[in-house]
């Protein structure tokens, strides 16, 4: 099935620190017959330069979409941000001549051309176009009820609306439908489009972590035993910062965060230790053992 | 009253009355040739991108409308000088609900082009350029990390072409700019 083949684009956070994605994500498309092509060449996507150069958030977006027009193949990324930046600037340079021309001045320096001939998928496009909810159901052998959990889609594969085009950006339900598939239930809570507030930790911590703690707080208020990402920043702010949540605020959240992947892993039958579960911050062995 | 006028003075974070030399007329003109920027003048205050800001809510001085309009009058020295545009977290729900599709997270962008151009970045985004023109990536991935990889059975990271990455960061510019405020 050539339709199941893409380049995997890690970019740089699951590399850092989140590799638990990387690794459920691998052994889940594994049993559903998606082929992961290794690039031997990829760079950062782009998207931390956009706030300092346009031109070189631009460039470099192209110059990995270049990459993989030469492998002939689509691109599939794991993080919110990459899919954001690479499938932006593939249509906008695909529909915009003078745009395009200007960026292939750039390129050209390094022997490049973009030519707009790959497209950009998000895991999780993959996951509910490609391989289809039907065929997902068919590989669910231990089905998660009576497990009730809360999704968090994260901005980037929702808005601009304009660029991405494939969910409804005020109620998407792509993700909801994927965690009803393995059997968990799929609660609604408070302001679901809430971002993380990931992108700007580096210059204000204070206001991410507003941010998460208020998202953790709606999703207790419905009784929510985990919540489900698939995006390793908006991972980090929910898993990674959620003892540092509790410290700054006075609370106690205790709140699993597992990756789309880990909780489709688990019911599909692949145990917590090869799902990398050991490494989540907050303990989700509850849940694993219901 | 009063107590309504010193709210307005710390929101705004500088004094009410402005003085014409503070104003640059062009400035307008200057931020609509940046690409996704176009759209600034069609702007009329309607406030839908800070009642739907998730930065705003939890922010005293961060207003989307409020930048737009500073825009659109010509406080370039305050704006690209103010702090608070570094605060936009881009999510893009501005961009979405905008009834005139100003693109206001797209024109923040430009003020903090704008900014870096003239001025200064903060100390984080000059840690994450220069880590990708040295490594490729936004973060230094340790060899001890490259070790797990291989432990955890994953396969090698794709590697960076150097040269290359450093031949784009001179030709788009962010070399000098990265040089200006490391010295």
């Amino acid at each position: 099935m050539p339709e199941l083949n893409y380049l995997i684009f890690l970019g740089c956070v699951i590399p850092y620190r989140i590799s638990s994605y990387e690794i459920s994500t691998r052994k889940v498309l594994d049993k559903l017959g998606v082929e992961l092509v290794e690039m031997p060449e990829f760079n950062c996507c782009g998207f931390p330069l956009d706030p300092i150069n346009h031109d070189m958030m631009l460039t470099l977006a192209a110059q990995n979409l270049c990459l993989a027009e030469q492998q002939n193949l689509n691109i599939m990324t794991l993080c919110n941000g990459c899919f954001g930046t690479l499938n932006h600037v593939n249509k906008e340079l695909k529909e915009d001549k003078k745009l395009r021309e200007k960026v292939n001045v750039y390129l050209k320096e390094i022997g490049m051309e973009f030519e707009g001939t790959t497209k950009v998928k998000h895991l999780i496009h993959v996951l509910a176009e490609n391989i289809g909810v039907e065929r997902i159901k068919d590989a669910v052998q231990n089905p998660l009820n009576p497990l009730r959990v809360a999704q968090h889609s994260g901005c980037h594969i929702i808005r601009p609306a304009k660029y991405v085009g494939s969910d409804d950006p005020e109620n998407p339900t792509v993700l909801k439908k994927l965690i009803n598939v393995t059997g968990a239930e799929c609660l609604n809570y408070l302001d679901e489009m809430e971002c993380c507030g990931a992108p700007i930790i580096g210059v204000n911590e204070k206001l991410p972590l507003q941010l998460a703690r208020e998202k953790l707080d709606h999703i207790r208020a419905v009784g929510a035993q985990a919540l489900i990402t698939v995006c390793p920043f908006c991972h980090m702010m929910y898993d990674l910062n959620q003892p540092r949540i509790e410290k700054t605020f006075n609370e106690k959240f205790g709140i699993p965060v597992l990756h789309y992947t880990q909780l489709l892993g688990l019911a599909m039958g692949f145990s917590p230790e090869e799902l990398a579960f050991k490494q989540l911050r907050v303990n989700a062995s509850e849940i694993v053992t219901k | 009253m009063s107590e309504n006028k010193e709210t307005q003075e710390k929101e705004s974070g500088q004094k009410m009355v402005l003085k014409a030399s503070d104003i640059d007329p062009k400035f307008k003109y200057e931020i609509s040739k940046i690409p996704g920027s176009e759209k600034v003048m069609l702007c009329f205050q309607c406030g839908t991108c800070t009642a739907d800001c998730p930065i705003a809510r939890f922010d005293d001085f961060y207003r989307p409308r409020k930048l737009i309009r500073m825009a659109q009058l010509g406080l370039k020295d305050k704006l690209l000088s103010d702090d608070v545009i570094w605060l936009c977290s881009t999510c893009f729900t501005c961009i979405d609900h905008c009834p005139q599709d100003v693109g206001i997270a797209s024109i923040v962008r430009a003020l903090r082009n704008l900014s870096v151009k003239e001025r200064d970045m903060p100390v984080a985004y000059k840690e994450l350029a220069s880590n990708i023109r040295k490594t490729g990536y936004a973060y230094i991935i340790s060899g001890m990390r490259l070790k797990k990889r291989e432990s955890e059975g994953l396969p090698s990271l794709p590697k960076a072409d150097l040269k290359n990455i450093a031949k784009l960061f001179g030709t788009t510019g962010l070399s000098k700019m990265l040089e200006k405020v490391e010295t």
